[in-house]
């Protein structure tokens, strides 16, 4: 019998996988995503399952994204947003985990601001879990679909120049994007001011306070959120004054190659990070991002769940 | 060949292969002269090149090539969560709308007509053909389900324990159908592959037609 292509119980990281599971995500996705297109968006697959979709923070995308990925597969979905639950009335991450344990679900996905909550409830549980989104650390399935998107547009990974630009230090997705690219072969570039750069980021890539030399000649350009919501410090003067020093414009995108893309994770700051004429523009490819979004998760929950309990 | 069998028997080689294929399409000719309103649906993975084949043979007679789609059952398996770690998806490809047209069904070999049940029910999700009809290269019995085939190259039939190996010059290099038996000595398993795949492949999971 042939291996599993993906041969981990949980999806916690993209730091953990091997190239090799990375392209069985990649290539699951691709297939499934025609499932999005048909008259009828639902397969049997995943019938009888039951997925908890954890959430203690606020999430448009990802959320929305898991839960119609679990219904197209014919999965069980229930949704929990922390803000009316009874993490309200001071119940601990383990309680709230084991308790919905207790209603047996297959699987946990969960969404939480400090880093290693997935791995925690990983040594816990007995469900599988996955990872939306640990404090800083990960946000696996957005490096995920960010690498499906370019490597539908770009028919390959390796060798792409790709710039990473923003708010660096409160990014889960830039660390998640990090490891996924250079293991994949592509060629990162991290661009934020100083204050924003968090110390020892330039062992995993190369880094540059300029965004202009970031984007020169880049393949792709990965636009980060200014986390204000995260911001405790004085990091910048204004927000005025990132926008015209780190902010993509529409100058900056000349200096990228012609055929450049450019990602977001969203939820975007307009006038900000990202002018809106470049968000809207004919490089972008934020809106594919989404859709991908769906396919990626619909690929993870397949691995994980489809075929025989992993040992 | 997956170790523990042999050939026991050559049921085609390439030639009648080849006519068998072709008085198939002629049967299929005979009860739809309009090729124009059907479509083959091929269920991967060798039921593809065969509904292709098919459809360049139509071609030849009539002039006109029905449309060729590709159908992945591995989402609607009845056993996907027994047969062991995530099979690999290869997706399902339907180039155009089934609506009021007749589909023929093509694989290579039926057998429990669990593979076939799990077509059904994804062509469905498509669509609501005017009829769907099955063509198959081999039909070797013991079905499990009441379904049957309306084209069939060659009627045999075969023990439980037997494996009837399609081999086709797309995935294997060569156009071949073989009986296999289990060698003596190896114990059989309790759930009896329908099929191997062979022709130096890395031994897949073997399916339930």
């Amino acid at each position: 019998m042939t291996p599993p292509s993906y041969p981990h119980r949980h999806l916690l990281g993209i730091e953990p996988l091997e190239p090799a599971h990375i392209q069985a995500v990649l290539d699951t996705a691709d297939a499934l995503r025609e499932v999005l297109d048909r008259p009828i968006k639902k397969v049997p697959a995943l019938r009888g399952k039951t997925v908890v979709n954890l959430f203690y923070e606020p999430s448009t995308r990802t959320r929305a994204s898991f839960e119609v990925a679990e219904k197209v597969l014919s999965a069980d979905s229930l949704s929990i947003s922390t803000a009316t639950s009874s993490v309200q009335k001071g119940e601990t991450l383990l309680d709230t985990a084991k308790n919905l344990e207790a209603m047996n679900p297959d699987m946990i996905v969960i969404r939480h601001s400090a880093s290693g909550a997935p791995h925690f409830l990983a040594r816990h549980c007995r469900s599988a879990i996955v990872n939306a989104g640990d404090g800083a650390h990960e946000h696996p399935t957005q490096a995920l679909l960010d690498a499906l998107t370019l490597r539908q547009k770009k028919g390959r990974l390796e060798g792409l120049r790709v710039a990473i630009v923003g708010d660096l230090m409160h990014s889960r997705v830039a660390r998640s994007n990090v490891w996924l690219l250079t293991r994949m072969g592509a060629r990162v570039v991290l661009c934020a001011p100083p204050t924003l750069m968090p110390p020892g980021i330039e062992t995993l890539a190369p880094v540059t306070f300029d965004i202009d030399e970031a984007v020169e000649g880049a393949d792709a350009i990965m636009m980060l959120r200014l986390q204000q919501e995260r911001m405790t410090g004085g990091y910048f003067p204004t927000v005025r004054e990132y926008h015209k020093h780190f902010g993509l414009t529409e100058q900056r995108v000349k200096r990228a190659r012609r055929d450049v893309l450019i990602l977001h994770p969203g939820p975007m700051n307009r006038g900000v990070e990202i002018a809106s004429e470049v968000a809207d523009g004919p490089y972008s490819v934020i809106l594919d991002q989404v859709t991908n979004g769906v396919a990626v998760r619909m690929a993870v929950l397949y691995l994980l769940l489809g075929g025989t309990e992993a040992a | 060949m997956p170790p523990a069998y042999r050939e026991r028997q050559e049921l085609m080689d390439a030639e009648r292969l080849s006519r068998t294929l072709a008085r198939m399409a002629h049967e299929i000719l005979e009860r739809h002269p309009d090729v124009r309103g059907t479509v083959l649906v091929g269920v991967r993975t060798r039921g593809v090149p065969l509904a292709r084949r098919l459809a360049a043979r139509l071609r030849e007679a009539t002039g006109v090539e029905p449309p060729v789609g590709a159908l992945d059952i591995t989402l609607y398996r009845d056993d996907l969560t027994t047969v062991g770690p995530q099979p690999v998806l290869k997706g399902t490809d339907i180039p155009t709308s089934i609506d009021g047209r007749t589909v023929v069904l093509v694989d290579d070999v039926l057998f429990t007509g669990r593979t076939v049940r799990a077509a059904l029910d994804e062509l469905i999700d498509f669509g609501r053909p005017a009829r769907i009809e099955l063509a198959v290269l081999v039909d070797r019995g013991h079905r499990e389900l009441p379904i049957h085939a309306d084209y069939a190259g060659r009627t045999l039939t075969t023990t439980r324990e037997e494996v009837v190996q399609v081999l086709l010059e797309e995935d294997d290099g060569q156009d071949r159908v073989v009986l296999l038996e289990r060698t003596a000595g190896t114990a059989p398993r309790t759930r009896t592959p329908s099929r191997a795949r062979g022709g130096g492949a890395p031994a897949k999971r073997r399916r339930r037609r």
